[in-house]
């Protein structure tokens, strides 16, 4: 047992400090504290209890899960990003994924297809010629990093909603997922989906998609955050099942909008 | 009763709102390193040791938890302060004289803490500003989270690079602020008794 030894302290800050000790010798208060509280106040604060405490972390993704929701009911399908004017394109524009540059992917775009699946009528792959037949737009819009930085980009191609009109997307689905050439995945909300500045992109700054931003398709959306714009493109799904995505498994939130 | 109210200083839902605030700021101004650390605007990082989180997510985790418990608090904070009226008995009137006046006799040591349920006014000054820069800090933090759906107020604060700057120096005016007001309570311990117990 922990002596009162000195401590001075009137009444009922005594019956507090034996209510504290009690909830302390509780095993498994105790435990949570060796976890959390490692090296005097602060250290509630350091990096260990977010990987180590099971149960901190499952509150704290049920938190995030409620920010989907929160941030599908603040996101409104109308609402437009800012643009901006070609002359305040960030160059040159910073490339970003889980690997390095020197790791970009190559794809062929000849043999490239993309795949179709899920909830949707028409489910015939598409080759790059077919999706450059038709109406392009294009918009100068700012990329904003899960990390923090942004920057602005001009990106052009076929607006979502009308290429999910013209497939036969049920549109009343909750989710369109995305695998890509690299390995990644991710997956968005319909509403962002159906968002008029939401773009399946195929140029960069008027020229052909480079492979560094995501040839030959990337989906571009001023409405999210970096890290939901998928690259290389390579089959996409409509579903009511939750997908999850690549970072979004690892912890990042799902909704991901600006 | 009545013998007890004349000696409470803080009544319950202040001391309550005051260290849920305290622990909301704890986690948003730790937590909020660490993201600042995933892409600093300044030539420095913060050390990791003092940074909640562990990783960007986790870290951002923690920031979006604890804004809604800062934001919800603040509300109810602001409400009863406001209905009460004890905001108004509390912090007013102000006037820059009197605020001269109590910095002075602060700086030399002789502020006098007789009544220790009323406000001087450079206390009045310093919790006014914190409040004003919570609101500052919580409405950059919204362009930055939601710079699409709040367009009003992104372009109010200079639209989103701008408003990570202006969340920056939030943040470090309240930092300030916590590390004065904890000067100040180790000087007169009795205040953080109150701030405890009410009295």
């Amino acid at each position: 047992m922990i002596k009162k030894r000195s401590i001075v302290i009137p009444n009922e800050g005594e019956l507090m400090l034996s209510d504290a000790i009690r909830k302390i010798s509780q095993p498994s208060r105790r435990a949570f504290l060796q976890r959390t509280v490692t090296l005097g106040g602060l250290s509630l604060l350091t990096g260990c209890s977010i990987s180590d405490n099971e149960s901190i972390e499952a509150a704290l993704t049920k938190v995030s899960e409620w920010n989907d929701k929160a941030q599908g009911v603040l996101f409104s399908p109308n609402r437009l990003a800012p643009t901006y004017p070609d002359s305040m394109i960030t160059r040159p524009f910073p490339f970003n994924a889980y690997y390095g540059e020197d790791e970009v992917r190559e794809i062929d775009g000849d043999s490239w297809r993309l795949e179709l699946s899920g909830l949707i009528a028409d489910k015939q792959p598409w080759t790059l010629r077919k999706l450059r037949t038709l109406p392009q737009t294009d918009q100068v819009t700012r990329h904003i990093c899960v990390e923090g930085w942004s920057a602005i980009g001009k990106w052009g191609g076929v607006p979502f909603a009308d290429f999910l009109k013209r497939i036969g997307a049920d549109t009343s689905a909750k989710y369109v997922g995305f695998k890509c050439a690299d390995d990644y995945y991710t997956s968005i909300d319909m509403a962002t989906a159906l968002h008029p500045q939401t773009l399946m992109t195929l140029t960069y700054d008027g020229q052909t998609l480079p492979p560094k931003y995501g040839y030959p398709m990337k989906l571009r959306m001023p409405t999210k955050l970096g890290y939901k714009n998928p690259k290389h493109i390579q089959a996409m799904f409509v579903t009511n099942t939750y997908p999850g995505g690549y970072w979004e498994d690892q912890g990042y939130n799902w909704f991901g909008g600006s | 009763m009545s013998t007890h109210d004349k000696q409470t200083i803080h009544p319950a839902w202040l001391r309550i709102t005051h260290w849920i605030n305290a622990i909301a700021v704890l986690i948003l101004i730790s937590s909020g390193w660490r993201i600042y650390n995933a892409s600093p605007f300044f030539p420095f990082s913060i050390p990791s040791g003092i940074t909640l989180g562990g990783w960007l997510a986790g870290a951002l985790q923690w920031h979006f938890f604890a804004m809604w418990i800062l934001v919800i608090n603040g509300i109810s904070y602001l409400l009863i302060n406001f209905f009460s009226g004890r905001l108004r008995r509390q912090f007013f009137p102000l006037s820059p004289r009197a605020f001269l006046s109590d910095l002075t006799a602060a700086l030399k040591g002789r502020l006098s803490h007789a009544d220790p349920r009323k406000y001087n006014t450079v206390q009045r000054v310093a919790y006014l500003f914190v409040m004003l820069d919570i609101l500052l800090v919580v409405l950059s933090g919204l362009v930055l989270w939601k710079s699409v759906q709040f367009p009003l107020l992104r372009e109010l604060l200079g639209g989103y690079e701008t408003a990570r700057r202006i969340h920056f120096f939030g943040m470090s005016a309240l930092l300030a602020f916590v590390l004065v007001h904890l000067a100040m309570v180790a000087l007169v311990p009795r205040t953080l008794l109150a701030m405890l117990r009410g009295h």
